[in-house]
């Protein structure tokens, strides 16, 4: 029998969303990623950490025009995509704290994170 | 574990937020517009020379040769690769992140 | 070693993809194999047909598409990514009801399914972006 591979997966984001598709897309691979049950983090660095801000409003039919896919990060819960890290710099140097931000997250510090890095197999950034 | 970093440290943190999260014995590749990060005089000389003491640094020399730079351009103790090197390093770190 | 390539910006406008380029074929000349490429967001656009930069510069997708046959290279382009931005193969044209498709040689339209696999199976996942 094959003996079935776990990998640790970690997306990381590092862009704010709308002013490119990264954020998007990067949300795509994650939504895939999770149906092959691998070891999967997402961590929110620098402008990333703008993706998580709660009451974005815009739909394909107001405001910009552009459909609003932050309800996205709320519904990572249900497909076991759990394990989500902000980075407190970036976070605390944009004004943020955990209360502005639509899902749980775990905040990390500089150790935390990088020690969460070293240990992946796979890092994808966007 | 070795960080990519290819964007231009005028333009983006990432070379700054890569030495924020290297560690001891990590390596920092820069190629594309990153190396001018590596480059002696600029206001990221120190960043770099601090990372120096903790990381090994190296810059893809095509993409340095190709912005008008030499090794001689370079802070003291970046090391010099090419692609087959970069290659190299890919294959020595068991995990590796690109800064984009 | 075994190594997948993630290319996440078209060409010409970055140098993503020619740095991807050079690095994978770095890698196959020092004889590792490369599990997969991946076109994803932009980087779709490397896999155009119908790209016809000017005579004295390199052919981006024609320099993959012939590193793609010495090799026999799985090329994969992203098929969200790609319908978003018009890149077309003759199946999903025909099934998108489109008049033409635009997919070089070389190069296969599917699923990110295959990006998440190539994390899998291969030993090192290298991204060039932007």
């Amino acid at each position: 029998m094959e003996e079935e591979v776990i990998k640790k997966f970690l997306y990381v984001n590092r862009k704010a969303p709308y002013g490119t598709i990264y954020a998007l897309e990067s949300l795509e691979v994650v939504l895939i990623g999770a149906a092959f049950d691998q070891d999967v983090s997402l961590a929110f660095i620098d402008d990333g950490v703008y993706q998580l801000k709660k009451d974005q409003q815009t739909s394909v039919d107001s405001g910009i025009g552009v459909k609003d896919f932050s309800r996205t990060y709320r519904a990572l819960e249900g497909y076991d995509v759990e394990k989500l890290y902000v980075d407190r710099k970036s976070m605390e140097e944009r004004g943020l704290s955990e209360d502005d931000l639509l899902v749980d997250v775990q905040v990390f510090d500089e150790a935390q994170m990088a020690e969460l890095m070293e240990q992946q197999d796979v890092v994808l950034s966007f | 574990m070795l960080h990519t970093v290819n964007k231009s440290p005028f333009d983006k943190n990432s070379l700054e937020n890569c030495v924020r999260f290297s560690r001891k014995g990590h390596s920092i590749l820069l190629f594309e517009d990153a190396i001018y990060g590596a480059l002696k005089g600029t206001r990221f000389e120190a960043l770099l020379t601090e990372a120096l003491k903790n990381t090994s640094v190296y810059v893809l020399v095509p993409d340095l040769e190709a912005r008008g730079m030499r090794m001689e351009n370079v802070i003291e103790g970046v090391k010099a690769t090419d692609y087959a090197g970069f290659v190299n390093l890919s294959v020595d770190n068991k995990t590796v992140q690109a800064w984009l | 070693m075994k190594f997948g390539i993630l290319v996440n910006e078209g060409p010409y406008q970055h140098q993503a993809s020619d740095s991807a380029y050079q690095f994978t074929k770095a890698a196959l000349e020092n004889g590792h194999e490369i599990y997969r490429v991946f076109f994803y967001h932009d980087g779709v656009y490397n896999a155009s047909r119908l790209t016809v930069p000017p005579q004295d510069d390199r052919n981006i997708v024609t320099r993959w598409s012939d590193l793609g046959k010495k090799y026999k290279l799985d090329m994969v382009v992203c098929i969200a990514a790609a319908q978003r931005r018009g890149l077309l193969d003759e199946n999903e044209a025909k099934r998108q009801g489109k008049d033409a498709d635009n997919i070089a040689e070389g190069f296969r339209i599917s699923g990110l399914g295959q990006l998440i696999e190539s994390g899998i199976q291969s030993e090192r996942m290298m991204v060039f972006g932007d």
